[in-house]
């Protein structure tokens, strides 16, 4: 597989915002790519990988993400990490926890 | 926003009593809602609201800090304390550390946007390797706060 880099912008619709649970999701999401991968909003960058430095984006209702991949997964990292926050997160704890079981 | 501005001061714990986590966190939601004279606010139910959300996932992320929280309607402004324990607690972090430093965060249910930002302030510190450090050596409240307000002009 070629290294390559690609980037997307994302809104989050959650109401809540990505608060530590989605931010949490998205970060396990994250670390199951092996190609780097950091997220924008406005001058701030996280790296995907780190639940500290994603949530210091307070990325509210409605904010614009920069999602960057670069390695021999960029393209399907961008994929899934999209559809997560397509999909709202699985913002329901119930939901989450049963899905995390269900993977162990 | 600062640290100064959501941290209660008076209500930190230089010392946590216990090590068990459902304790540590009762034991900082009860010393914040005495010291801050919180009207109408139950410190069991609040510690109950914690410790639900610390199930469903946990707050422990990782170089021995853990971030419990929860978004109560008996809550009206973000309002965090600072726990220390040298024996550490078992947090079920992500790292699977125990925890030396608790930053316990009550917000308001209904302000989800105010939340996140005082988490941000939260986060934005607790990456910094010196506060982290600072934090863990502190034996008396007084070198809490002082870490707490070190970090704070660091950012100004």
């Amino acid at each position: 597989m070629s290294k390559s880099t690609h980037e997307i912008e994302v809104e989050i619709r959650n109401p809540e915002g990505l608060h530590m649970r989605p931010a949490m999701q998205f970060v396990d999401l994250a670390n199951s790519f092996h190609s780097d991968i950091s997220v924008c909003h406005q001058d701030i960058r996280a790296d995907a990988k780190s639940i500290m430095q994603m949530t210091m984006l307070a990325a509210t209702c409605g904010t614009q993400l920069k999602i960057t991949a670069a390695g021999p997964d960029a393209e399907q990292a961008i994929q899934a990490l999209r559809e997560l926050v397509e999909n709202k997160f699985t913002d329901d704890p119930q939901a989450a926890v049963g899905e995390k079981e269900g993977s162990v | 926003m600062k640290l100064a501005d959501i941290v209660c001061f008076k209500a930190v714990v230089a010392e946590l009593n216990s090590n068990k986590r459902d304790d540590v966190i009762g034991e900082l939601v009860q010393s914040l809602v005495g010291r801050k004279k919180m009207k109408g606010v139950d410190a069991k139910s609040l510690a109950k609201a914690v410790i639900k959300r610390e199930n469903e996932a946990s707050t422990g992320i990782g170089k021995g800090v853990a971030v419990p929280h929860v978004k109560h309607e008996s809550i009206t402004e973000p309002v965090a304390v600072v726990g220390c324990s040298q024996q550490g607690i078992d947090f079920a972090s992500l790292d699977k550390q125990p925890v030396y430093s608790v930053f316990l965060l009550l917000s308001p249910a209904a302000n989800p946007d105010k939340h996140l930002q005082a988490m941000e302030t939260i986060f934005k510190n607790l990456q910094k390797d010196d506060f982290r450090r600072f934090l863990r050596q502190a034996q008396t409240t007084d070198a809490i706060i002082e870490a707490i307000k070190d970090a704070d002009e660091d950012d100004s």
